[in-house]
């Protein structure tokens, strides 16, 4: 308890590779909480002890793969309801993953429980530059309200230069009853 | 002539896409309602001197809601409750329910621990509690997880019927909002699904285990919800609990949490154990099954029979608290 500026927590989590579970790596954190306003992401600063595993050729294959596509990649329901993800779906799902940490980073409170639930829809954008573009719907899932909140997200993406979400906006709940 | 005439039906049967047998089902897929409810008539049908299907009541939408009793004979004995699907976008638990029923099947005279526990208490399991949500799921929208009610002053459908029970009804662990996941409902018990329950219960009267299963988040959790203060049994609700999560790991190695549901999950007013437990039924339980996230509702349909086989050991282990804990 940081009187006057919010809550602080310290954490020691491990980091495992979801494609190697043997692959860990030990890291260190401080999350602050801000006290009183909803609109601020809480702060986050971490400490990794190693490195994290090397994926340049994998990320090369997917890269060359989505650029050499004749028609912008577009799909639905990743995972589908069975929880089946096509395996060369795989690394877009992942990318919605990681693009979501980043948005549910920016929407978190210390009363949040938010989960990427699944992709509903994604559209490849083309680029004229070296950068991948994919628009996402994702279903987030808050555990708390158990909503499910629709949420689209314009993700940028470059083996050398990571990811990046430039835009996304909280979707209002379709009346789909 | 009769060979004849029964591989003509399991022909039929197989075109339909229904089960022909509970040996040849696949308990490695997700099934639809039909084919759930199907797989309880030939479990019957196989098992007749164990198994009955009894109506308790009907759904909004007019469906029958079934539960299966398993019992070797006696009258009104001691019982166990279990039920799925409470929550219909939580698919690995009506899965789950339909490989415990084949399991039942499979060990009650084989398996010297559910052999006793059949020798003195009947077991009870409604696979599709919510079948309203159940179809809707699959027809029209994967996350729906309430009922499909309409009432008058509602502006949106559909109640959760975990919210639904008469106990705290109105508190804070609920929304009295109908377009939340959370909605109370106009009144206690007011979805039949609940309804039907306590009134199964109440006319039963002497169930001694009650287990809510639902997903996910891999928790084992026990009253109460809607307060802080401890329930009268917690030491040997957390116990229990300790020992079923103990069982549950050492097969594949799958971490659960334990704890009451308020200091565990979050507060829910209204909630199905904590009106069991105040019926006095001493052993209520809710299971958070599979996984913590990575792919949450939408479990794979390979993960379903490990989630079932796990999640059994844990059941045992309270179905023999109770048998050998008679109160």
């Amino acid at each position: 308890d940081i009187i006057d500026v919010g809550h602080k927590y310290y954490l020691e989590l491990v980091l495992e590779d979801i494609l190697d579970k043997d692959s860990t790596v030990n890291c260190t954190a401080e999350v602050l909480y801000h006290l009183g306003s909803k609109n601020i992401a809480p702060d986050v600063q971490f400490t990794l002890e190693g490195e994290l595993k090397n994926a340049d050729e994998a990320d090369n294959v997917f890269y060359n793969r989505i650029r050499s596509l004749e028609k912008e990649l577009v799909a639905e329901n990743i995972p589908d309801s069975h929880g089946n993800v096509p395996p060369e779906m795989e690394p877009i799902h992942r990318l919605a993953w990681v693009a979501a940490g980043y948005v549910i980073w920016q929407n978190s409170t210390e009363n949040t429980k938010f989960h990427l639930a699944q992709i509903k829809h994604v559209k490849q954008t083309k680029r004229s530059d070296e950068y991948l573009e994919f628009d996402y719907m994702i279903l987030l899932h808050e555990m708390v309200s158990q909503e499910i909140i629709p949420w689209q997200m314009t993700v940028l993406w470059h083996p050398q230069h990571g990811v990046q979400v430039t835009q996304d906006s909280r979707q209002p709940k379709h009346t789909l009853e | 002539q009769m060979l004849v005439d029964r591989e003509q039906m399991e022909m039929l049967r197989g075109r339909r896409g229904l089960p022909i047998s509970t040996n040849t089902f696949d308990y490695a897929t997700y099934h639809n309602l039909d084919e759930i409810y199907a797989f309880m008539d030939l479990l019957v049908a196989e098992n007749p001197n164990l198994v009955s299907k009894l109506e308790i009541g009907r759904s909004t939408e007019n469906r029958p809601l079934y539960v299966l009793k398993f019992s070797k004979g006696g009258t009104n004995r001691p019982a166990i409750w279990i039920d799925t699907g409470i929550h219909s976008r939580e698919w690995v638990t009506q899965a789950s329910g339909v490989w415990f029923a084949k399991k039942i099947v499979q060990d009650h005279e084989s398996d010297e621990g559910l052999a006793s526990i059949l020798d003195k208490m009947d077991i009870f399991l409604e696979i599709v509690t919510n079948p309203d949500g159940f179809v809707f799921t699959q027809t029209q929208n994967r996350m729906w997880r309430k009922t499909r009610s309409k009432h008058s002053g509602s502006v949106c459908v559909g109640v959760d019927p975990n919210r639904n029970w008469d106990v705290d009804f109105g508190g804070s662990g609920a929304s009295g909002n109908s377009c939340s996941e959370t909605y109370r409902g106009p009144y206690p018990n007011s979805e039949p699904e609940v309804k039907s329950i306590v009134d199964f219960v109440k006319s039963h009267g002497n169930i001694k285990a009650f287990i809510s299963i639902h997903s996910y988040s891999q928790l084992l959790l026990y009253p109460y919800g809607y307060t802080t203060t401890p329930a009268p049994d917690e030491k040997e609700l957390h116990e229990i609990s300790e020992k079923a999560v103990a069982a549950l790991s050492s097969l594949y190695g799958t971490n659960y949490k334990y704890g009451s549901i308020i200091t565990t999950i979050y507060k829910a007013s209204g909630a199905t154990v904590d009106w069991t437990y105040k019926q006095g039924i001493k052993y209520s339980f809710t299971f958070e099954l599979r996984d913590t996230g990575r792919y949450g509702f939408l479990l794979p349909a390979k993960e379903i029979v490990p989630t079932a086989q796990e999640t059994w050991l844990a059941l045992m282990v309270i179905m023999q608290h109770t048998l050998d804990h008679p109160y």
